[in-house]
């Protein structure tokens, strides 16, 4: 059926793309596996002509390093933090937005207004409202001069100011404002996609609710949810994969250091450790790493897969 | 079935009933203004602070009793931010980067989207599947050998290395495949049988008709280039050729601590404004990419 | 418990701001619904059966008029608090819970002193699943039935909580037509054994006539004819009803009256006693045909379709409204199509004479 004419022709137009996924996807995958496995490969030393030992070495050492431990512990920790609350937050706004037809629009347009941000950009602007300006026990001669708008806040309702991201500030502080804004940036995808599945179920379902006098808890837990069991689904999965790929929104907020001024790297993320592998010229080390993050999300994948095909009701 | 139970609320009074339901979803729908007014007040706030601190003078934002609403209005602070962290360069730097790789892209997309949706070969479903399978990688794990390769290239610190490496996105191929699959088939028949040759038909017929999803495609891409960070920091970060999410980040390092943060601000409203310009024009079609794919930029 | 409409009024604000005119969908219907019957709302589509249906259900509130369950006024009230059961025309029936489940759901909204057992909700979830005949298929999600099954299961989840009235909306037309026939006894039985005041939307005038007790005819948002089906049929109240009323519809002729003998065309086919001369409209219902070689209905055959007991006979004549004129006639008789002529008297009480502009029946007249 398929003459040689039309065979030779669809490579034509395939070409371009062809040669530069060779190049930049197809190359890769097999060149990061071959480093991997090449006992502490390092770039510059390969130019150089040294030969490298087939190990699982990088792993090993990868796995037994403290500061990838943190990173993975970041990142589960940002994880397991911003995705069910995210999850749940744009559950219920898109609820809301959905039973309501004033200002719908309107609202909608807003709650989609993160989307359109940049990361490193809005980023700066959370660390602005974290921040403190001057020592926050003032032991030095310095002085309050503004404790950031989120402090005044905390203390306009008669709380206690906290040390959110700066010199001295707790693990659990810094781990807060991450989660405020991951969760913020995550908002407006998961809203989108959740109000367009509840603008496709059946209003018919909820008509038969009304009558049979069903409350509106559940409604919400019996019939809204499990309809819309499929969208959530999505949602929870791209929002895991998104999270273990964590690292721009920490840049945003604590720089390049990664942390507080007094504790760099304290929130490097699994990506981050991989850069940092890679421009201390350890490839192989980054790429061990790269490959376990790559395990991690796909072994997450398929677990979600499987909760989400005994809960996904149709 | 008896008919006994019927009466169930015959004992009720009907009125009462009648009152208390009004009441009830007088209430719950004032909670639920109450709620999405108070969410999209949370959603709104870092804008709303970024574009009045930018205007503060600095004497402003350091008090101790923040103003909701600048005194003097210092528009000072946006000239200070486009010469402290060159924003002029930087913005024609990403525009460049930005127009030629979406065009570049673009056309790759379209004809690799064709031959996927209406061209025969051998091996095309196998392909096709074998790309999609490249979508569950991590871009971590491709940037570790393109940042030697682009090396060995000698491309480093070149516009060529912001651009070549992400041509070909697997996933704007699927959405114009997609796209391409729904146009009726007898259109190409009847072009086939007028005699169109296949490379005519592509770009008279099919790419007009999927215009929105061209749109969409150019907008991601657009706003990719303009929000891509760790790339061009790790190849291109020299003056000639960095990008701007990279320059506003070097700009102002310190995020903590006594920062000039109404110039910081301003450099990220300015930053910001284009984005915001696209969402307030184009919001459908980002809107209609983005259901789609759970990608940002 | 008997149902009273009053008055009932629903307009919908126009959709098209420009032209800013409303739709009146049902336009002052006043109505009592007896006790323990079973009412069909009969109308095309578009005639505002399915807004009453959705108003006395209480999905829609009436723009004015008010609406009584026994003696109360539910007009206000809401869906949920007037004891009623809905089935919906796509039946509505919830994907992810089982047959079960979707039966047991409205139970278990049950609240304060309504409340129930988990052993009185179950038994009380297998009566209705008996009822209607589905028990065998209690674990079965909804997509693993048939249609006819799926609208079984949508009326059993009516009916468990005991309505006090069953609102069923197009409940056959999702239906293929041997199912439709079978259901549509099915409905009939059960209304009858739980008594449950019942009433129905439907466009089908066939599925009407056949099970209610009494049917209500409508038009844009007007009621034409409140009746026991046999009676609307015997004497429609105008024309659109006597058209929208049996199969195969009535034929319908221009006709005039002269000296009390009503003529079609140039025959003088009815004596008419008492009626002055006018112009009107006549009405034959096809079985309204005796074949008789002098007879003074002249039509020109052009088909004869034998439907086994009966025969009917296509054919033309010059006054006639519609393009053809059907007969239906004993198949006992044999009739040549290529005969130039068919000729029949008319048995008068299948004979109904509309005025031309009214369209009100003006014979027989008023019994």
């Amino acid at each position: 059926m398929v003459d040689s004419k039309q065979q030779w022709k669809a490579w034509l137009y395939l070409a371009p793309a062809l040669v530069l996924l060779m190049v930049f996807t197809v190359w890769p995958i097999v060149n990061t596996v071959r480093m991997a496995f090449l006992e502490n490969y390092s770039g510059l030393k390969a130019a150089g002509g040294a030969v490298f030992q087939f190990g699982l070495g990088n792993f090993q050492k990868v796995i037994g390093y403290r500061r990838f431990v943190s990173c993975l512990k970041n990142t589960v920790l940002l994880c397991l933090l911003t995705v069910p609350i995210s999850t749940i937050l744009a559950l219920l706004i898109a609820v809301a937005l959905n039973s309501i037809k004033p200002l719908q629009k309107a609202l909608q347009t807003i709650f989609f207004l993160p989307y359109v941000t940049n990361s490193i950009a809005i980023g700066m602007v959370f660390a602005a409202m974290f921040n403190i300006v001057g020592s926050f026990y003032g032991t030095q001669n310095e002085i309050i001069v503004t404790a950031g708008i989120v402090n005044n806040v905390i203390q306009f309702f008669g709380g206690k100011p906290i040390n959110w991201i700066n010199y001295g500030s707790t693990y659990e502080a810094n781990l807060l404002v991450m989660t405020v804004y991951i969760v913020w940036n995550a908002l407006p995808f998961k809203i989108l996609v959740l109000l367009g599945g509840l603008q496709s179920i059946n209003k018919q379902y909820y008509d038969a609710a009304k009558v049979d006098g069903t409350s509106r808890r559940r409604i919400f837990t019996r019939i809204t949810v499990p309809l819309l069991s499929p969208m959530l689904a999505y949602v929870v999965i791209t929002g895991f994969i998104g999270g273990f790929k964590e690292y721009t929104s920490i840049v945003g907020i604590f720089g390049e250091k990664m942390g507080p001024p007094d504790d760099a790297g304290r929130l490097n993320t699994m990506v981050g450790f991989i850069y940092d592998a890679l421009s201390t010229n350890s490839q192989g080390r980054a790429s061990a790493a790269a490959l376990i993050l790559f395990a991690i999300i796909l072994v997450v994948t398929m677990i979600n897969m499987q909760v989400s095909k005994k809960r996904v009701h149709y | 079935m008896s008919r006994e139970t019927n009466g169930t609320m015959h004992a009720r009074n009907v009125q009462r009933l009648t009152a208390a339901q009004r009441i009830g979803k007088a209430l719950s729908l004032s909670g639920t203004y109450l709620f999405l007014l108070l969410m999209a007040l949370i959603v709104l706030f870092p804008f709303y602070w970024m574009l009045i601190s930018s205007l503060k003078t600095l004497e402003e934002y350091r008090l101790s009793t923040p103003t909701f609403w600048p005194r003097m209005i210092m528009l000072s602070n946006y000239l200070d931010a486009f010469t402290t962290a060159s924003l002029g360069r930087l913005f024609l730097n990403t525009m460049y980067v930005g127009l030629v790789s979406t065009l570049l892209s673009l056309v790759i997309t379209i004809l690799t989207a064709f031959a996927f949706a209406r061209l025969e070969f051998r091996g095309k479903e196998t392909l096709f599947a074998l790309l999609l399978a490249t979508m569950m990688i991590p871009g971590e794990l491709f940037t570790i050998t393109n940042y030697s390769t682009v090396t060995n290239l000698g491309w480093i610190n070149t516009y060529t290395v912001l651009i070549v490496p992400f041509l070909v996105s697997v996933f704007y191929i699927y959405l114009l495949r997609q796209n391409f699959l729904q146009i009726p088939n007898e259109l190409y028949l009847a072009a086939k049988v007028d005699g169109t040759s296949d490379w005519k038909y592509l770009w008279k017929v099919m790419v007009p008709l999927s215009l929105p999803t061209l749109i969409s495609i150019t907008i991601l891409k657009m706003m990719g280039a303009w929000n891509s960070y760790i790339w061009p920091r790790l190849v291109a970060n020299d003056e000639a050729h960095r990008m701007i999410t990279n320059g506003l980040r070097n700009a102002f390092t310190e995020t903590t601590g006594d920062v000039n943060y109404p110039v910081q601000m301003a450099a990220v409203a300015l930053v910001s404004a284009p984005l915001f310009l696209v969402f307030v024009f184009l919001r459908k079609y980002i809107m209609s990419g983005v259901s789609r794919s759970g990608i940002k930029g | 418990m008997k149902i009273v409409l009053e008055n009932l009024t629903k307009v919908f604000p126009s959709r098209n701001k420009k032209t800013g005119e409303e739709v009146v969908a049902v336009n002052n219907f006043t109505f009592t619904i007896p006790d323990g019957k079973l009412i069909g709302l009969l109308g095309p589509s578009g005639c505002g059966k399915s807004t009453t249906l959705y108003m006395i259900s209480g999905l829609q509130k009436p723009t004015s008029g008010k609406i009584y369950f026994g003696e109360d006024d539910v007009t206000e009230l809401s869906t949920e608090n007037r004891g009623i059961g809905l089935v919906f025309q796509n039946y509505a029936l919830y994907p992810h819970m089982t047959v079960k489940q979707n039966i047991l759901f409205p139970l278990q909204n049950l609240k304060g002193q309504d409340k129930m057992s988990k052993d009185a909700m179950l038994e009380r979830a297998y009566e209705a699943a008996r009822l209607v005949q589905i028990e065998e298929l209690m674990d079965r999600k909804p997509s693993e039935l048939s249609g006819g099954q799926q609208q079984r299961v949508a009326i059993a989840r009516a009916l468990v909580k005991m309505p006090r009235v069953l609102l069923l909306d197009e409940p056959l037309s999702n239906l293929d037509a041997r199912l439709r026939l079978q259901t549509r006894e099915e409905i009939r039985r059960i209304q009858k054994e739980t008594g449950i005041t019942t009433v129905f939307v439907t466009h089908d005038q066939e599925e009407a006539m056949s099970i209610s007790d009494l049917i209500v005819v409508m038009k844009k948002g007007v009621v034409q004819q409140i009746g026991k089906p046999q009676e609307v049929y015997d004497s429609p109240a105008n024309l659109f009803v006597a058209k929208f009323l049996g199969t195969p519809p009535i034929n319908v002729f221009e006709g005039r009256v002269r000296g009390e003998k009503l003529f079609i065309g140039s025959d003088g086919v009815l004596d008419v006693k008492g009626v002055p001369d006018r112009d009107v409209i006549v009405g034959i219902r096809p079985e309204g045909f005796v074949l008789d070689e002098n007879g003074p209905m002249r039509c020109k055959p052009s088909n004869v379709e034998v439907m086994g007991r009966d025969v009917s006979v296509v054919s033309t004549h010059e006054a006639s409204l519609n393009p053809q004129v059907r007969s239906i006639i004993n198949a006992d008789h044999r009739v040549d199509a290529s005969a130039g002529e068919v000729r029949y008297t008319l048995k008068p009480h299948k004979v109904f004479l509309f005025d031309k502009d009214t369209e009100e029946r003006i014979l027989p007249e008023e019994a």
